[in-house]
């Protein structure tokens, strides 16, 4: 992500061409997705999109075969590529075929992870801008799904993809994934790794209740606990201010304990005391068996903080379309 | 399934007991019953399985489901039904003629109910309610027996694995000095979606360990399956039904009969205008409306499931496409210019209305849908404030709309437990001065109750800016009795309900 060379999106459409004529995996791309060609319409029935100079949008678009596909990038040079799911007929036809028969069959099982959506817990840049401190979230990410993926549902073949401007796609590309779950079994696999609850108007949004931790939120604690302290101490300095601190306190629901730790704050002054500070506190309280609603807070804040925020619609449906790997993003350039 | 319908007198040995409802009243329905029927029988007891399936939809409205408190409710309402449908499903003792009744009701209501996506959907969802609530209630013999008779065999976890997992299993609900003694089945995790859903079992390499008490959802998921199947068989069955003319207004209007009042074919539309939305949503609007209001000035801007909510809800309360488009056009071009508003946003609007994609007629989200489904996320707006905003922040909320303390307090304690609608209703009395009591099941609802309150008891007349809401219902009900050719019309929905793909796909050429 490093910004040596200064890119001018101006210059898009001179370096596209060059780009998917000399630089675009064709072959490679055409074997992801060709799958071995069992059963043969798997390449042919997938949708894909582009778009195009000013925001022009062609979706079902469809092609026979790798030169088809290499063909039509070359001439449309689209500015992006998105990639959608294998349909009962050509996507190109469907016109041709009854609303009805036409439907989205399979697709990988995709994740899309979005740094805007972590503007309330980072400190150094917001909207669609990233920085090496905040990167730390995308790789806290990566690892705790790819943990989940592989050990507790067995996944094999994911793929992870820097998304070009803001964050990172995950695409699950096992067979039983593309052809098994359907919506349903989307939104279950998605609501399962979805624990960041709560819209703008819910300050708190991980709740954990003592002793009934589900073992994949408790790998994910230890994942995340590896890194918190170089993340949040070092790279945000995340008690750094009273603002930040009043963050942090608004995720203490217990009302004494609140106020304990707001005077706790007051003596010492770096965030790595006052993260001490913290932890000190809540087990002193903890141990005395008061506090009853805030025996995990530690772990509830660190959760808050850096566990991924999935938008999971871009899992659940099965015709939702997700920007393809290789595909230069038009407004980045990477 | 074959109905021979003759208006005969009621005839006794009409149907074949089948093997399943021979041993067990517990039964996946999977053979349509035979025989002869009389068109009286056919409606009395269609109609009692509808009161009966809208009963559980009820009770799972107000109660969690599964909780004590559900299953009392459950129990207590079933059992004041006079009919056999539910005797047959709340009480041990009942006679084969009540098995029977239940048996063919399930099948009249396939048939009334496999019309378009949206009825299918509702009926699966109270079935399956249904099915649990019984399963819960037999007893062990029973249940082996039902699961004997149906070929359901799950994997046991052996004691060695079992005492691998044990931390697992015991973070995952399973008492630890149990776990030996306790069946915990091993399957995979594509059969038990529902608890994954909710993180209720421990999944490790694709295998999810359910414990015994759980097992009815293992069954439950088998149900859905089989049920959903036949439906859409049932569905492509139907047009063979049509040389009986008599039975296909009857089973029409059943289904018509469904979820109450339907929101989306207002016939006021274009009597609200884009510029009087502003008065509105302080005199009218639910709550969560007025959230969704108040964000869109501030920001210019809400996301997919906001501007879905927020546009269909004032889609019923009346406003044209034409309005509509000058409305979202007039906020978010605040923010972006009128090329990019009309490239990423008027599609939408109009897919809305029914004019692009597959034309269908969208209706507004009742509450239910706006409680349970598509739960806002980071950057979102949407949902019920009772449901879905801090305790903290909401009684802030209610506070600046200067709700007393009192009122905040009760509103506060009726969303402690649950009681969303009704905090609503709550909150819709202190803002209307009213003692009227009413909770809302729909946010149109409100707003025409806002209305009437408003306009003195009578549908709302000319204060208020001139606005005119009739009753969609009534309306539609004078035009004609449902005929064939309406009949006929509502198949042709089928093609335009796959609602939610339709809508991700939306939302996927917007962001990203
Ligand atoms: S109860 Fe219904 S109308 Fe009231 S705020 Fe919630 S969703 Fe809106
Ligand atoms: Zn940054």
């Amino acid at each position: 992500m490093a910004e040596n060379i200064s890119y001018d999106p101006n210059c898009l459409p001179d370096l596209l061409p060059i780009y998917y004529k000399r630089l675009f995996p064709y072959s490679l791309y055409y074997k992801w997705l060709h799958y071995g060609g069992v059963p043969k319409t798997y390449f042919s029935h997938r949708e894909f999109s582009f778009t195009l100079k000013d925001d022009v949008y062609l979706r079902y678009q469809s092609f026979s075969d790798q030169q088809e596909l290499e063909k039509e990038i070359q001439k449309r040079c689209p500015y992006k590529i998105d990639i959608g799911a294998i349909f009962s007929h050509r996507p190109k036809d469907h016109k041709t075929v009854k609303a009805a028969a036409f439907q989205a069959l399979e697709k990988e099982l995709v994740f899309d992870i979005d740094m805007t959506d972590y503007d309330d817990v980072r400190f150094c840049c917001s909207g669609a801008e990233i920085c090496l401190k905040c990167w730390s979230l995308m790789q806290f990410a990566i690892k705790i799904l790819d943990r989940a993926l592989r050990e507790d549902f067995g996944f094999h073949h994911i793929l992870w993809v820097y998304s070009g401007r803001r964050g990172v796609h995950c695409w699950v590309c096992d067979p039983d994934v593309r052809k098994r779950l359907q919506q349903k079994g989307r939104t279950a696999v998605a609501e399962y790794l979805n624990i960041i609850r709560g819209g703008e108007n819910m300050t708190k949004k991980v709740n954990l209740w003592e002793g009934s931790i589900h073992p994949s939120i408790q790998k994910a604690i230890e994942i995340v606990r590896d890194g918190f302290e170089q993340y949040a101490v070092d790279k945000q300095d995340f008690l750094g201010s009273d603002a930040k601190m009043k963050k942090v306190l608004a995720l203490i629901s217990d009302d004494s304990v609140r106020r304990t730790v707001e005077d706790d704050f007051k003596h010492v002054k770096t965030s790595r005391e006052r993260w001490q500070v913290l932890q000190d506190r809540v087990k002193q309280v903890t141990s005395k068996g008061e506090g009853r609603k805030c025996a995990c807070v530690i772990e509830e804040i660190m959760l808050q903080y850096c566990y991924p925020r999935l938008d999971i619609n871009v899992s659940k449906g099965l015709n939702h379309l997700l920007k393809s790997p290789f595909c230069v993003h038009p407004k980045t350039g990477h | 399934m074959e109905i021979i319908t003759r208006r005969t007198p009621r005839s006794k040995k009409l149907v074949d007991y089948e093997a399943e409802s021979v041993h067990s009243k517990l039964q996946f329905y999977r053979y349509p019953p035979t025989g002869t029927l009389s068109l009286q029988e056919f409606e009395d007891i269609a109609l009692e399985r509808l009161k009966v399936l809208k009963a559980v939809e009820t009770v799972g409205l107000r109660h969690i489901k599964g909780s004590e408190e559900y299953r009392n409710e459950m129990e207590k309402v079933l059992r004041s039904f006079p009919g056999g449908v539910a005797r047959a499903v709340c009480r041990a003792k009942c006679d084969p003629g009540d098995v029977r009744k239940d048996h063919i009701s399930h099948f009249i209501l396939r048939l009334a109910y496999c019309r378009m996506e949206e009825l299918r959907r509702w009926f699966i969802a109270q079935e399956l309610d249904l099915f649990r609530f019984r399963f819960q209630n037999e007893n062990k013999e029973n249940v082996k027996l039902f699961l004997e008779n149906n070929n359901l065999n799950y994997d046991l976890v052996s004691a060695s694995e079992k005492e691998d997992h044990r931390s697992e299993l015991v973070a995952c609900g399973i008492q630890g000095h149990l776990i030996e003694f306790s069946d915990i089945y091993k399957v995979e995790f594509y059969d038990v979606l529902d608890l994954i859903q909710r993180r209720k079992v421990y999944v490790s390499r694709g295998f999810a360990y359910v414990p015994h008490i759980d097992l009815v959802t293992l069954v439950l998921s088998e149900f859905r399956s089989q049920l959903s199947h036949a439906l859409t068989i049932a569905s492509r069955a139907l047009p063979n039904l049509e040389e009986d003319n008599r039975l296909l207004p009857m089973l029409a209007s059943m289904s018509k009969s469904y979820l109450g009042q339907d929101y989306g074919k207002k016939t006021s539309v274009g009597q609200i205008t884009a510029d009087m939305i502003e008065m509105l949503s302080r005199t009218s609007f639910p709550m969560c409306m007025q959230e969704l209001h108040q964000n869109l000035r501030q920001h210019h801007h809400l996301r997919h499931w906001g501007r879905q909510q927020y546009g269909l809800f004032l889609k019923g309360i009346g406003l044209s496409l034409e309005e509509a488009l000058k409305f979202w056009r007039s906020e978010f071009t605040k923010m972006m210019d009128g090329d990019k508003f009309d490239k990423q946003y008027t599609y939408n609007i109009r897919h809305n209305y029914g004019k692009e994609g597959k034309r269908a007629d969208y209706t507004p989200y009742s509450c239910v849908k706006i409680i349970t489904t598509n739960a806002p996320a980071v950057g979102d707006y949407h949902g019920c404030p009772f449901r879905h905003v801090d305790v903290a922040i909401l009684r802030q909320k209610l506070q600046a709309k200067r709700i007393p303390e009192s009122g905040v307090n009760e509103i506060v304690s009726l969303v402690k437990g649950s009681h969303y609608q009704v905090a609503c209703g709550k909150y819709f009395m202190l803002t209307h001065n009213t003692g009227h009591d009413f909770s809302p099941n729909h946010p149109n609802e409100y707003f025409d109750e806002s209305q009437k309150a408003l306009n003195g008891g009578k549908d709302a007349g000319a204060s208020s800016g001139g606005v005119k809401l009739s009753q969609p219902k009534s309306s539609q009900a004078s035009q004609s009795t449902p005929s064939q050719k309406s009949l006929s019309q509502k198949n042709d929905d089928q093609d335009d309900l796959t609602l939610d793909e339709i809508d991700q796909s939306m939302n996927g050429i917007e962001e990203s």
